[in-house]
């Protein structure tokens, strides 16, 4: 069994915090991080890999320094990584970003891939389903239990907004995984050093039979027009007085709109 | 259009590259350099002291692949769940209707399995036509048929805008849609508007966990695709006498390599289900543990409203995850929302800041929670609530 998963290097966006003043981001000091969600892809490629063999790689796009991320799945226990990085791919929005994530995948062989829920910088949790598209393969989304996984078949269950459905599809398939799948493991020490050594291999987009109409801004269907602060309500009303006061001030208003 | 620095004007000061969501700002040699990495998403314009970043004009040496004037009409994907019409589907019509009056267009709804009365439920609520594929099999949420049927209608009718619920069921399936018609699809708006000038859909969404807004546009594809966040948009006024036309979509040939086998409804102890919710009672860090939301849950039923959390509560484990709202959880829109003991961080009050009232207590008159409430109490919350309780209870007597 092949199995891809497919992670990408996001700030910390706990850290992130916003400049008053600019309107902007401060990225100062924000460390990257593995998104959370693709570190339970992870765990659970590893997970199946241990149980059913096969081989395992761990494959990330983006700009040189996302190698970092790659090192850290390698200390996991991961067999192989791939970064997937050219100028060429900058400034790819989710349409751009699916696309040439397939066409790696394409050449790499799968059998089964996996993703995270959304990634938490642009929370679009778009690119999973893209990928299967491109591929012309099924996905099911928001996996939480992977039930079994039989001879060229997967049963999982994916969470619905106020249910789950118990889902099956044939192999290949690609699922995208939210928290409650699994606990993540922490690197070994054993992982670390391999981590260290690793060689990381690149593929450009010399490697891949894309379509240069169809990759990086060019690529990319949407652009973004500007970002802004989240503009806030301007209400506010602070009660005053006597707490006793401020509280029937407080019913009072509930009577008047008719909740008592 | 690609931002470029005039590199005489440049004191090199570094406040553009803490600007930079994407990175490609850097320094060398003492002047702002753009790499790869840049968006164009004009963050930085705004913030040289020196006027020395600019954009500059490129000849687009895109082909216009189609023709976008070709391309007319609102669609909505109406999202039903066993039948009955989910109510993001409702929002769609009311955001869609909006957006259709100012393009002067028609609103069309798009329906797979439910039953004609619903599908006229759908006109009643705003739409001028609906697509119906009035199949059971299409009940159950299944990602392929529901993708090769809206595809087919897309390529056929080639409407210009559509839009779809943030829902497990659109960001499940949409993206498949997009993916093959080579256009654009912002997830999770939580605001959309024509562009007076252009007639292009300005998609208004969060990011890097709600600490931005980002507008998006999709200029030169079609159609320009949305999913949109539930509990966000407005409802029209519902009128049972609207007419519009119905018209009945054939399936066949639908095949899928996935097999939804069943359906498990987990059993809330939620009184009332968060999203539907009229009023809800929220708890926060502040609460202190989780014999707090024992507290909230008397003062909830008293209201005949449910308990709604932060983060921090979940992840102390004070109440479960099903109530927690903000970015990453729910997002809700009550007649009154109750924030006790949340401090109001930005990721929460995505989740809430649209509800009607809003009332925070909250011990620290700083807390920005304040800024969006329309009554604030300065307080602690095991003063405030019990007297709050004791003050309803006599008002009901
Ligand atoms: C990617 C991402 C997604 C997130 N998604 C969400 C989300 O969906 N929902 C969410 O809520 N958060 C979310 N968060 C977390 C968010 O940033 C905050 O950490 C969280 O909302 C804080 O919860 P809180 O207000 O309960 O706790 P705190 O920030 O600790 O605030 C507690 C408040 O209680 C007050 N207080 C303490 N004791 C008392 C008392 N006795 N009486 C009165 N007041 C008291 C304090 O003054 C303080 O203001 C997310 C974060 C990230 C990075
Ligand atoms: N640049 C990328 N490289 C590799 N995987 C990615 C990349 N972007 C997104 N993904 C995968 O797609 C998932 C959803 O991302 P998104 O659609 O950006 O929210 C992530 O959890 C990753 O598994």
């Amino acid at each position: 069994m092949n199995i891809i998963v497919c992670i990408k290097q996001v700030p910390d966006t706990s850290e992130v915090k916003i400049n008053p003043l600019t309107n902007t981001l401060i990225r100062e000091g924000v460390p990257s991080i593995i998104n959370p969600y693709d570190l339970h892809a992870i765990e659970a490629a590893l997970q199946i890999r241990e149980k059913k063999g096969g081989k395992l790689t761990v494959i990330t796009m983006g700009p040189p320094q996302a190698e970092d991320a790659l090192r850290e799945a390698i200390a996991m226990g991961v067999d192989d990584v791939r970064l997937i990085s050219d100028k060429a791919f900058a400034g790819s929005d989710t349409w751009a970003t699916s696309y040439t994530l397939s066409r790696a995948i394409e050449k790499l062989g799968y059998d089964l891939i996996l993703c995270g829920k959304q990634a938490i910088d642009g929370d679009t949790a778009q690119v999973g389903p893209e990928i299967a598209e491109f591929l012309d393969i099924p996905h099911i989304a928001y996996i939480k239990k992977i039930e079994e996984i039989g001879d060229g078949f997967v049963r999982v269950q994916r969470l619905m907004d106020d249910s789950y459905d118990v889902v099956e599809s044939t192999i290949p398939v690609l699922l995208t995984v939210v928290k409650e799948l699994n606990v993540p493991r922490l690197p070994s020490l054993r992982g670390k050093m391999a981590a260290k050594k690793a060689v990381i291999t690149k593929m450009t987009l010399n490697d891949l039979d894309a379509e240069e109409d169809n990759i990086g801004l060019r690529g990319s269907p949407t652009k973004v027009k500007n970002i802004f602060a989240p503009p806030m309500k301007g209400d506010r009303k602070i009660l005053e007085g006597t707490l006793e006061n401020q509280i029937n001030e407080l019913v009072e208003v509930l009577k008047s709109i008719k909740c008592l | 259009m690609p931002i470029t620095v005039k590199i005489d004007i440049c004191t090199g000061c570094g406040q553009c590259v803490d600007s930079c969501p994407y990175s490609a700002i850097e320094l060398k040699n003492e002047k702002a350099f753009i790499n790869d990495f840049c968006n164009e998403c004009n963050a930085c314009l705004s913030v040289c002291p020196e006027g020395a970043l600019t954009e500059f004009a490129l000849k687009s040496d895109l082909p216009k692949s189609i023709n976008l004037n070709e391309y007319k009409g609102v669609w909505v994907f109406a999202e039903q769940r066993s039948g009955y019409i989910a109510s993001v589907a409702l929002e769609l019509l009311g955001a869609g209707r909006r957006l259709a009056d100012a393009l002067k267009t028609t609103l069309t709804a798009v329906l797979f399995g439910s039953n004609e009365e619903e599908a006229k439920e759908l006109i009643r609520w705003g739409a001028d036509k609906v697509f119906h594929a009035n199949d059971s099999s299409l009940n159950k949420f299944n990602d392929e048929p529901y993708c090769q049927l809206l595809l087919d209608l897309i390529r056929q009718h080639k409407p210009e805008i559509v839009l779809a619920g943030a829902t497990a069921i659109g960001r499940s399936f949409i993206p498949r849609v997009a993916g093959r018609l080579k256009t654009g699809l912002t997830a999770d708006c939580t605001s959309l508007e024509i562009d007076k000038e252009t007639g292009n859909l300005l998609q208004i969404r969060p990011a890097f966990g709600g600490n931005i807004m980002a507008t998006i546009l999709c200029p030169e594809h079609r159609p320009q695709m949305a999913t949109v966040r539930p509990r966000v948009m407005k409802r029209n006024l519902y009128n049972p006498d609207r007419n519009g036309e119905i018209i009945n979509v054939p399936i066949q040939n639908l095949k899928s390599r996935t097999k939804v086998l069943d359906t498990v409804n987990e059993s809330s102890e939620c009184m009332i289900n968060l999203q539907d919710a009229e009023i809800i009672v929220s708890g926060g860090r502040g609460l202190g543990g989780s014999k707090g939301f024992e507290m909230l849950g008397e003062l909830a039923r008293l209201l005949g409203g449910t308990i709604g959390s932060s983060r921090a509560a979940v992840d102390e484990g004070w109440i479960p995850y099903r109530h927690q709202v903000g970015q990453t959880g729910k997002t809700v829109c009550p007649k009154i929302y109750l924030a006790c003991g949340i401090s109001g961080a930005v990721q929460h009050l995505v989740g809430m800041q649209s509800s009607d009232i809003i009332i925070a207590i909250n011990k620290n008159p700083e807390a920005p929670i304040f800024n969006v409430a329309t009554y604030g109490i300065v307080g602690d919350i095991y003063e405030v609530v019990p007297l709050l309780i004791n003050k309803i209870k006599e008002a009901k007597e």
